[in-house]
């Protein structure tokens, strides 16, 4: 097979494109700015009788002259080749553009009607969970026991050890950064006060909730979003059984019992790092308990795990609803997880903020 | 259709484990046949398929594809014998984040230096063959099943390859568009010379488009039977042949 050419001679018809050789993907590559170039004297006739063989890469570029310059030459299969995708192309029309006037307006139109109507789908989803949760309320036996026990596991027990280490960790890095600027005042000892307030009131919630965001709320996104593509949740509407009652209430009747126990366990295991960080600097550990006892107050505590119920509820409700409210295609389900552990973090960071302002108002 | 060899196996088998899916299977195909792999449910027909193209490790025989012996070569040797082969796969496995015309494109896009101009049109041209060109735009998951296998064809065909492998092109598909597909399929071999190797257990699609065909059983672990779909309908003598063409309980 000889290297594929484009030549042109004029002629008594006009100016004539000769092909040669093999004309294939290769050589369309080749011979592509080539033929551009040629296009532009606006040829009359393609010559393909040298051509030895044709691929369909071969065609699209000797069909790119258009139906108005003739073909002459070239074997009956070269010509078949041709003429098939001639025919092809024929039956696939170039796709209009779309226009793009105004995008930037458009663009923000968008997303200002998209966030609407997330909202209204948010605020859609949690009156159909308090439905589901009073339908519930009234017939016991629809609750799903198995489900539910299943979730208590699988996102509690199993995000003990992580919690714990994430907890210990805190502790003594809090310890650690604090006592840097208290020992300059000869302050060590109010160590225990600031990591303990800190973790009791706010931190200790917050991490378990970032944790369950991140473990959690992802994982039901994904798993509720995988059904929603199967379409296992329609599969449930037509059956007649609420997916609401089925699969949101379990998960988040979990989250809402399980966030108090991850916080408090959150909390220990940073009290017990910033206990290590103390033993470390000096401190016994009867001078390290003597603070907490006299600085800490029940309100702390409770204030904390109560604020991580809402927590639970919140992450919970976000993932299942973004699993629930996937699209089509493999990337659906990706995205639903990205938008539970985003929307769950936003979500319990903007509810702290909400809390703080009105523990402050309270005088919790 | 020519004497050419485009595919020769001899006594392959493959195993998973200690449990044999199928041994001793040898065939050939010849250049412009639309051969069949057939046989019930379970029997390791898209297992013989995967195996062929090298992505089940056999256990033990040899099987080469247009002279290459996938097993046998090396990574050059293997990449330029798989862009000579186009997969269709039972579920189209068209990319969902990809447009029609995108996911034809792929193949273009890695194995070809044309420019993009080139590649769309060849994307449309390819659509177009399929019956897919006002299509080109949609997101598969914008589109019907058999829209989908069409596309998986087309994708497939992005090449030129001289050998298409399709996994059930039938599956799942209504009579009318299962006999679109068969008809695409015979138009494409009849008039491109392509080979294809049709992985189906549609008896429909296998006597309209089947020059030759293997069947394997679940039972036997290997192949019962090889032939002409028509003779082995009217003449075969083993009772599971028997019974798979004229659809008898076995």
């Amino acid at each position: 097979m000889t290297e594929a050419t484009l030549t042109s001679r004029a002629a008594p018809e006009g100016t004539v494109l000769i092909f040669s050789g093999r004309l294939d993907a290769e050589a369309a590559a080749a011979l592509w700015t080539a033929m551009t170039r040629a296009l532009a004297a606006k040829p009359n006739v393609i010559d393909l009788s040298d051509v030895d063989v044709m691929d369909s890469a071969g065609a699209i570029l000797v069909l790119r002259a258009g139906d108005a310059v003739a073909v002459q030459g070239g074997s009956a299969d070269v010509l078949a080749v041709l003429e098939r995708n001639r025919a092809a192309l024929k039956a696939a029309p170039v796709p209009s553009e779309t226009p793009r006037e105004f995008a930037p307006i458009t663009r923000f139109g968008g997303a200002v009607y998209g966030g609407m109507q997330a909202a209204l789908s948010g605020i859609a989803f949690a009156g159909e969970a308090l439905v589901a949760a009073l339908r519930v309320m009234f017939r016991p036996r629809l609750f799903r026991g198995g489900e539910f026990l299943r979730h208590l596991d699988e996102i509690g027990l199993r995000a003990f050890p992580l919690t714990l280490l994430l907890g210990f960790l805190i502790g003594l890095i809090l310890a650690y950064q604090s006592s840097i600027p208290l020992k300059r005042f000869g302050a060590e000892i109010f160590v225990p006060n600031l990591v303990g307030i800190s973790l009791l009131r706010e931190l200790g919630a917050l991490l378990a909730g970032v944790v369950l965001a991140g473990r959690t709320g992802s994982a039901f996104a994904a798993e509720l979003g995988t059904m929603t593509v199967n379409e296992e949740v329609n599969a449930l509407r037509i059956m007649g059984i609420d997916p609401m009652v089925m699969l949101v209430l379990p998960r988040i009747l979990a989250g809402i019992l399980v966030m108090p126990v991850l916080t408090l366990l959150m909390n220990l295991a940073g009290l017990t790092g910033m206990t290590v960080v103390m033993q470390s600097l000096g401190f016994p550990w009867s001078a390290v308990s003597n603070q907490l006892q006299q600085w800490l107050s029940l309100g702390d505590l409770m204030g904390g795990l109560f604020k991580s119920m809402c927590f639970g509820l919140v992450i919970a409700a976000i993932g299942c609803r973004a699993g629930l409210s996937a699209g089509f295609g493999p990337r659906a389900v990706g995205d639903a997880a990205t938008a539970a552990v985003v929307g769950g973090i936003v979500a319990i960071v903007a509810m702290d903020g909400v809390f703080a302002i009105l523990f402050f108002r309270l005088g919790i | 259709m020519n004497d050419e060899t485009i595919i020769r196996v001899e006594n392959l088998a493959v195993r998973f484990g200690p449990r044999t899916i199928f041994k001793d299977v040898s065939f050939e195909v010849k250049r412009g046949e639309v051969f069949i792999i057939l046989g019930g449910s379970g029997c390791g027909k898209s297992t013989l398929l995967k195996a062929l193209i090298g992505i089940v490790p056999i256990a033990a025989g040899r099987s080469e594809i247009l002279g290459v012996d996938l097993a046998q070569a090396d990574a050059e040797g293997r990449l330029g014998l798989l862009q000579r082969i186009g997969v269709m796969w039972q579920s189209g496995a068209l990319f969902g984040n990809m447009r029609l015309s995108e996911n034809v494109e792929l193949p273009l896009e890695e194995h070809t230096d044309l420019p993009r101009p080139a590649r769309e049109a060849l994307a449309r041209a390819k659509l177009g063959l399929v019956g897919l060109g006002d299509a080109a735009g949609l997101l598969p998951a914008e589109i019907s099943g058999g829209m989908a296998k069409r596309a998986g064809i087309a994708r497939a065909m992005a090449l030129d390859p001289p050998l298409l492998i399709l996994d059930e092109p039938s599956a799942g598909l209504d009579p009318i568009t299962s006999a679109g597909l068969d008809k695409l399929i015979l138009d494409i071999a009849r008039s491109t010379g392509t080979t294809f190797v049709v992985v189906t257990h549609e008896l429909q699609s296998i006597l309209a488009i089947g020059d030759r065909c293997i069947m394997l059983d679940k039972e036997a672990r290997g192949m019962i039977a090889m032939g002409k779909p028509r003779e082995l309908r009217d003449t075969a003598t083993h009772p599971t042949v028997r019974s798979f063409f004229r659809r008898e309980a076995a």
